[in-house]
């Protein structure tokens, strides 16, 4: 049903209307991230505010806090950059953050799934340029390239 | 006539809800003065500027499918003109509300392969490299003059939707040497016509040059960047218009997620404001689409233009210390 190309075989035919294997499997893929990272964020919001887990920030007080810049906003609540987050877990707002990381992650999950479909056709341009998309979103999602701040 | 009466009901109870929202959220900042940027709750209880902003990006959802333009590109404006939120956060929850958009559309446009992952990899490697440079570059700047280039971007914006033009399958005489070797090329079948169509892209090398400005744009204002992807996928490189537009909208997922880690790990998600943003445009998308299908409004297109002029004058005056 599905077209994959095979090296220099590829031909623009009647026969290759539709998409590619590894589109379809990179699209599968994309698709259970997606409703499970929607589904962790509403849920976890949900609890976040039911109350059912305390806020780090309470929520009374949070429109003192994000009128401000990231930077005060950070330093005058004590919050930690990158993935410090993973310590606040226990807290409702933070316990949203499962989600959001999830939606934020799912495309390198995708573009690892892609790699062997690439491989076994040989067609050593898109691994390689898969990978480098790997690493960039790899280099982005753990700080290792980080913004300043004003 | 009952469906179209209902969906003209639809379109202008949004524009009078997004425009009474924003003039509300507005007013209400501008009104309350010094005292709402003290403390910028402005009085209100802590649910109000939340439940503000469901409802406004509701509207924008549905505005957004009849425009044929993304959530993020009227979100950040619209919210970083009239709401108390720091643009910081705003450009955070933009970015999260434009790449939510895309992981939704994404799965189904590869399936039914009007995005072509091909077209969409190397295009999308430089985006969302630049796309990082360019959250970089946002966070370390001023706000004033991020507000102004936003205002500037804004207007950019309003200009490029009045005089682009769309090609629904470009002349592409033959395929350039890049698009060749890395075997973008494609065919698709035309549904409203039954028509089969071969499509190949030329001027690669210039198409990828300008994801580079693309990408930076995207992550320095936090917008999503299919106002400026599908002009070059069109125009420039030759796709077709259907397969720019879908190619456009699953690309969004790849750069902008890039840009959202840089965000999130700099600390500009806030919960509060993510999530009833998120849920608002999806479901304001939702219906969209359903209107969409009853009527074709070309007139909603000029509305997008107008309200994009109006918040980008808005940015600019912000910037300036004007606003």
């Amino acid at each position: 049903m599905y077209n994959s190309f095979q090296g220099d075989n590829f031909m623009n035919t009647d026969q290759n209307i539709g998409p590619t294997a590894e589109q379809v499997l990179y699209a599968n893929i994309l698709n259970k991230g997606m409703l499970i990272g929607l589904g962790l964020l509403l849920v976890t919001f949900a609890i976040y505010i039911s109350g059912i887990l305390p806020p780090y920030v309470p929520v009374e007080k949070l429109s003192d806090y994000w009128q401000l810049n990231v930077h005060d906003y950070l330093e005058q609540l004590g919050i930690p950059c990158g993935w410090g987050w993973l310590h606040l877990l226990g807290y409702g707002d933070y316990l949203d953050f499962i989600g959001i990381a999830v939606l934020a992650g799912v495309s390198i999950v995708c573009y690892i799934s892609i790699i062997p479909a690439f491989l076994k056709a040989g067609d050593t341009i898109y691994v390689v340029l898969v990978v480098l998309e790997v690493i960039v979103l790899v280099a982005a999602a753990t700080g290792l390239i980080a913004g300043g701040h004003h | 006539m009952r469906r179209f009466l209902l969906s003209r009901a639809v379109i202008l109870t949004s524009t009078v809800l997004l425009l009474a929202g924003t003039v509300f959220a507005s007013g209400t900042v501008e009104g309350v003065g010094e005292a709402v940027a003290a403390s910028s709750g402005g009085g209100h209880a802590w649910w109000f500027w939340p439940v503000v902003l469901f409802f406004v990006t509701f509207v924008m959802g549905i505005i957004a499918v009849l425009g044929g333009v993304g959530g993020g590109v009227l979100f950040v404006p619209i919210v970083s003109g009239f709401f108390p939120f720091h643009l910081d956060f705003v450009r955070g929850a933009g970015l999260l509300v434009a790449l939510a958009g895309a992981l939704a559309a994404g799965p189904g446009l590869l399936r039914s392969g009007l995005a072509s992952l091909r077209l969409a990899i190397p295009v999308g490697l430089i985006a969302s490299t630049c796309a990082i440079f360019g959250a970089m570059i946002g966070l370390a700047l001023p706000t004033n003059v991020v507000q102004l280039c936003l205002g500037c971007t804004i207007l950019g914006i309003c200009l490029l939707m009045l005089t682009a033009k769309k090609s629904t399958v470009p002349d592409v005489p033959e395929a350039d040497k890049l698009s060749s070797i890395l075997k973008i090329y494609g065919v698709y079948r035309e549904e409203s016509t039954g028509e089969t169509i071969n499509w190949k892209i030329h001027r690669t090398p210039l198409g990828l040059l300008l994801f580079i400005g693309i990408g930076i744009m995207a992550g320095m204002f936090g917008l999503g960047a299919g106002w400026a992807n599908v002009p070059v996928l069109n125009l420039l490189m030759g796709a077709p218009l259907k397969i720019s537009v879908a190619t456009s909208k699953f690309l969004l997922s790849i750069t902008d997620t890039s840009a959202a880690w840089i965000y999130l790990n700099q600390g500009c998600v806030i919960p509060m404001m993510v999530a009833p943003s998120l849920v608002g445009i999806m479901l304001g998308s939702f219906v969209g689409v359903r209107v969409l299908k009853v009527v074709k409004p070309t007139f909603i297109r000029w509305m997008v233009i107008g309200i994009l002029a109006f918040a980008g004058i808005k940015a600019l005056l912000k910037g300036l210390g004007i606003g």
